[in-house]
């Protein structure tokens, strides 16, 4: 990991400040996330974990401090703006309308439309042009569905998550963004989510993992942030800290540092 | 087709994978057991009554189906996103005094008096959008208040008096033409043309997606990027002009303008609704079966008619098939989780 030092990282944040009337939620965060690589951010409740996410998506604006993407400046005011810059996040919740088809759900929101009267005129939906791209990113992801035409509530929780994976991979061209995408998992099917974060990196994509999880993190990641008080404890490459060493930094048992 | 292409499966699939059948494609899931509930109420009252199954009746079925089913098109929409709109009769009621006593009383022109008529419903709809969205009450209660705002301007605005007399441009949808010997009012072919343009949007276009999308999970939605409040006001927009529409055909059915119209038609296209398949908890239905559902009822309402069964025993049976109708509707899901 040493030669990619003098890249430009994909998604940096500089003292980054996010306060809730007296509550600081982020105090002086930083973060860095490399091309290619898998990003675990671990931190206790409370360590301002979510925040940093939030804005990082922009779901939130912080008040102070900078996000840059490839190098450049980006202010995000919502989380709309940081898709169109090509950053996807995958919500613990299996945001995922069950009723709706595997198809569907992958292009809610970014629907392809027939071309020339039918599409300009009536808003016609290229239902199966929409159906063969869907088994297309399904397929490249490994995730064995028969048809796109399923609804998504006749899955299993795993292969909802992998919609919801599926959907992010397919429109993320910088970065994509876990949240707890495993919490609500069996072992199995918590399994298969790892492998399709693992194909994400594999395909070219830098992954954002937020865990709980210590054995899915130290099992995926590249690189651990730990955050920790609101701000980034330690940044560490995966193989060179043992777990309970990164337990003890998150709980504060320990001082980190930022490995480069 | 892409479907049936072998594909590594990495743990067991459940049940149902393949495609839709022909059927179910054509219906939709939801509307195929409210058709074959339809075909049964029909076969027997074929063979109970020799007059049921004429052209000259069932002209008279559609022409009674056409308020409640075309609000029961705007009661669909709502319901599709989770909602509900006790409103929809009273509002109705409005829009036909509006424009009939602008019309009649004011001398306004007909044409702009049915513009203003359906303008007034559609700013129901739009008050009811607005709160449930913006305010975000439930739509339970702010139907049931604009219901009685609705009702009680109706009553203001008309003196409680009936208005008669109407313009030839308000009750022309009220004629007829004829069809292989059956006489159509053009009304019941208004109201078969909305269904079949809510059909398109529902099932076509991105919009109809998003609005299913809505009732299922409206954090999905959001995080889609779909803006949310904007279309949950354009459902409850687009459900006061239909309810403006309707106004309209009422008028020119009963060709007067009647403050007591519509008084139970709130409930009756929710019967529709919910006897067409479509989920009150939103996200599933279509609005085929809705017309299918008011079709039934109207076919057991004019089919007991007919067998010359007291009225009250038609409002009992409808009572009795919307529990049934939600009962197997939750019954068969539960199976199928």
């Amino acid at each position: 990991m040493s030669t990619t030092t003098t890249t430009v990282p994909v998604l940096e944040a500089r003292d980054l400040v996010k306060r809730y009337g007296h509550v600081t939620a982020m105090d002086g965060c930083d973060f860095e996330l490399r091309d290619r690589e898998i990003l675990a951010v671990i931190g206790d409740n409370g360590a301002g974990k979510s925040t940093l996410i939030k804005a990082l998506s922009g779901a939130i604006i912080p008040d102070e401090g900078t996000i840059l993407l490839d190098g450049e400046e980006v202010n995000f005011h919502g989380p709309l703006d940081a898709q169109r810059q090509g950053i996807e996040t995958v919500y613990q919740d299996l945001a995922v309308a069950p009723a709706l088809t595997i198809a569907e759900n992958l292009f809610l929101g970014r629907e392809v439309r027939r071309g020339g009267v039918a599409g300009k005129w009536f808003r016609m939906l290229a239902k199966r042009q929409m159906q063969r791209e869907a088994r297309a990113h399904m397929d490249e992801l490994k995730i064995g569905i028969r048809s796109m035409r399923q609804a998504v509530e006749t899955l299993s929780g795993g292969q909802r998550q992998g919609v919801a994976v599926a959907r992010s991979a397919a429109f993320a061209r910088h970065v994509v963004i876990m949240d707890e995408p495993t919490a609500a998992l069996g072992v199995k099917e918590s399994r298969m989510v790892l492998d399709l974060i693992l194909r994400i990196r594999d395909r070219g994509l830098p992954v954002i993992l937020i865990s709980h999880n210590m054995p899915h993190v130290f099992e995926v990641s590249d690189r651990i942030h730990i955050q920790r008080l609101g701000r980034r404890a330690a940044l560490v490459e995966t193989k060179s800290i043992s777990m309970p060493d990164a337990v003890a930094i998150m709980t504060g048992a320990k001082s980190g540092e930022i490995a480069a | 087709m892409v479907e049936t292409t072998p594909t590594p499966i990495d743990e067991e699939v459940p049940e149902a994978e393949a495609g839709p059948s022909v059927l179910t494609r054509l219906f939709g899931i939801s509307a195929l057991g409210p058709f074959i509930a339809l075909i049964l109420v029909g076969a027997f009252f074929t063979l109970k009554s020799d007059r049921f199954l004429t052209g000259t009746n069932l002209s008279l079925v559609m022409q009674q189906t056409i308020e409640v089913g075309t609000l029961a098109i705007g009661q669909t929409l709502i319901i599709l996103t989770a909602g509900i709109d006790l409103s929809c009769g009273a509002v109705m009621a409005l829009g036909s005094i509006v424009m009939t006593k602008l019309a009649v009383e004011s001398g306004v022109n007909p044409i702009l008096a049915i513009v203003l008529g359906i303008a007034a419903c559609v700013a129901f709809g739009l008050l009811n959008g607005g709160l449930v969205t913006f305010v975000k009450l439930p739509a339970f209660i702010v139907t049931l208040g604009t219901l009685n705002i609705a009702f009680a301007l109706t009553h203001i605005y008309s003196g409680e008096a009936t208005i008669s007399g109407l313009p030839g441009a308000m009750t022309w949808l009220g004629d007829t033409f004829q069809i292989g010997g059956t006489a159509v009012t053009y009304g019941t072919v208004v109201m078969l043309g909305m269904y079949a343009v809510t059909w398109f949007v529902l099932t076509q276009a991105p919009v109809g997606r998003h609005v299913y999308a809505l009732g299922n999970n409206p954090e999905a939605v959001r995080l889609a990027g779909v803006h949310v409040r904007r279309l949950l006001i354009g459902v409850y927009g687009t459900a006061g002009l239909i309810y403006g529409i309707a106004a309209l055909l009422l008028v020119a059915r009963t060709q007067v303008g009647d403050p007591a119209a519509g008084q139970t038609d709130n409930l009756d296209s929710i019967t529709a609704v919910v006897l067409g398949g479509t989920s009150l908890f939103g996200g599933r239905g279509s609005v085929i079966g809705t017309l299918i559902g008011a079709l039934i009822v109207s076919c057991i309402r004019n089919g007991l008619t007919l067998l010359g069964v007291d009225s009250i025993y038609q409002v009992l049976i409808t009572g009795i098939l919307v529990i049934v109708a939600v009962a197997v509707d939750q019954l068969t899901r539960r199976r199928s989780r």
